[in-house]
């Protein structure tokens, strides 16, 4: 479903990104995993088509995306909830939630979404009044996701939905992006916690200063001796 | 007493003028982060369109309002399209600079074309008033005033109620994520432009029976609607609204109580107190 070739990405005349190449497969979770700085989120600028300087070709349901505008790129089905949620503070939770659904593809059934979404998270809906920039870090979070649900998207990339939660907290998201995944959204997540993120991943990624290291299973990652010890502390 | 009053009143009805001109600089600074030192002349494009109108067809500029409207939005995309969107990504300082260029190159081409002459449109508004009992007040001030503040307000409910108008706002709040979300940020700050290019183009319109039109009518003007702006708390729509207010009925009494020379010098006093003490402005919030 999601295709990345040979990708490279520069901030000036920097490589941050080199000879990526990575497939997420229709259906299924796959992590990215690494630690801070390992170009986790320059990846899923470049994929959401807002990072300039992009060498390689990104396919996304076969077609070519790698110059497409962001928001040609929401349109065809890829949506990102970014690293650090990035809510409209000033508005309400439900305005957040309904300009998820901003983009052509998502006007249509847009009633019946909000109202899953709210099932989905059900102290959304007790907030929806309120101002995002009230939220707390975890409902915070379900709002960032609940708006990127809301573009009805084929394929979610979810960059570092636990950051800075509770364990509690991260264990609920963990659960909703499974769920999310198994009704049916291909999910790609970028994320520090790997052994929250191996347990419910497909396939995973592992990235170090800008370079694939190694890549399997979930679990096959999970009981790797290299990954335990570098990111585990086993 | 009935003086003060009608001071009062005047100052009242200049200020839903300046708060019209200044929602529309508001409106471009908050959504497109654009600080527009040609908002001024693009009124006095307004006002020579409505004078050229009624000068060679007879239309006066409320007749004429429609046309006035279509070539104002065409001048704000033009503007917007050509120039404005090479520097979106820049610096202020750059932005400044431009928009400071613009506006001298607008003031230089209508002082080529159309002279330094004070032009005016006289007709029968211009000297009409409407009494209310102890005092006359002139209609064309009053109808300004209504247009205006209705202008106003309906630009406040459009971001508060429609989808383009959240959209903006969202636009204005974080670009970055309003970009992820699938809204095309550079149509939506062509359309914020375009929109406070067109309010600024209504106030040239009710502008034009009252005040005479020349190259550099632009300049007072767009001082004033920057004191009105950072009075309000910059990007506030409802803050320029009450600031417009304020400094017309604060020029109107200092012109009334200490003379008509003391007028800009008592809103340019406010200004200064309120940057000292509240430098995010009387209506803003942090």
């Amino acid at each position: 479903m999601l295709k990345i070739n040979n990708l490279n990405a520069y901030y000036d005349e920097v490589r941050v990104l080199k000879d990526i190449c990575m497939t997420a497969k229709r259906g299924e979770i796959t992590a990215l995993i690494g630690s801070n700085a390992s170009g986790k989120t320059t990846l899923s600028s470049c994929i959401s088509g807002i990072h300039e300087k992009v060498k390689g070709k990104i396919e996304f349901d076969g077609k070519d995306i790698t110059n497409l505008r962001s928001d040609e790129i929401v349109e065809m089905g890829l949506v990102q909830v970014p690293e650090g949620r990035l809510l409209f503070p000033k508005l309400t939770v439900r305005e957040n939630l309904e300009l998820g659904a901003y983009c052509k593809r998502s006007r249509h059934g847009r009633v019946q979404r909000l109202q899953y979404i709210f099932n989905l998270f059900p102290r959304l809906e007790e907030r929806q009044k309120q101002y995002a920039g009230s939220l707390s870090g975890g409902e915070a979070q379900m709002c960032a996701i609940g708006r990127g649900i809301m573009s009805n998207p084929e394929l979610i990339i979810l960059d570092e939905p636990s950051l800075g939660l509770a364990p509690i907290v991260v264990k609920e998201i963990m659960a909703t992006i499974k769920r999310i995944s198994e009704e049916g959204t291909t999910v790609f997540l970028v994320e520090q916690n790997v052994m929250q993120s191996l347990k419910i991943s497909h396939y995973a990624y592992v990235l170090e200063n800008g370079i694939v290291k190694a890549e399997g299973g979930g679990n096959e990652l999970l009981e790797s001796e290299e990954i335990r010890k570098a990111y585990l502390g086993l | 007493m009935e003086q003060v009053i009608q001071a009062l009143i005047s100052g009242i009805l200049s200020g839903g003028i300046y708060a019209l001109i200044s929602v529309g600089l508001a409106l471009i600074f908050g959504v497109v982060g654009l600080v527009n030192f040609a908002h001024g002349e693009f009124l006095m494009l307004s006002m020579y369109i409505a004078y050229w109108v009624y000068y060679f067809i007879k239309l006066e500029p409320y007749e004429s309002l429609l046309i006035n409207l279509v070539l104002m939005a065409t001048v704000g995309y033009i503007v917007y399209k050509v120039i404005m969107t090479r520097v979106l990504e820049a610096d202020h300082s750059m932005q400044m600079l431009l928009t400071l260029g613009l506006s001298m190159v607008l003031q230089n081409l209508a002082l080529m074309l159309f002279k330094a002459d004070y032009r005016n449109v006289r007709i029968d508004i211009t000297t009409d008033v409407i009494n209310i009992g102890f005092t006359n007040l002139s209609t064309a001030r009053v109808l300004a005033f209504i247009v205006a503040i209705g202008a106003s307000v309906a630009l406040y409910l459009f971001l508060q109620k429609t989808y383009t108008g959240v959209a903006m706002k969202a636009v204005a709040q974080d670009g970055k994520a309003a970009k992820l979300m699938g809204i095309n940020i550079k149509k939506i700050y062509g359309q914020a432009f375009i929109i406070g290019t067109m309010l600024v183009g209504l106030a040239g319109v009710l502008m034009s029976p009252m005040y005479s039109v020349f190259p550099t009518i632009g300049a007072n003007f767009s001082t004033l609607a920057f004191i009105v702006v950072v009075l309000g708390g910059l990007s506030s729509i409802p803050g320029a609204i009450f600031g417009g207010i304020l400094i017309g009925i604060v020029e109107s009494m200092a012109g009334y109580l200490l003379g008509p020379a003391y007028q800009q010098a008592a809103y340019f006093l406010l200004f200064i107190l309120v940057l000292i003490f509240k430098p995010s402005g009387i209506f803003g919030r942090e």
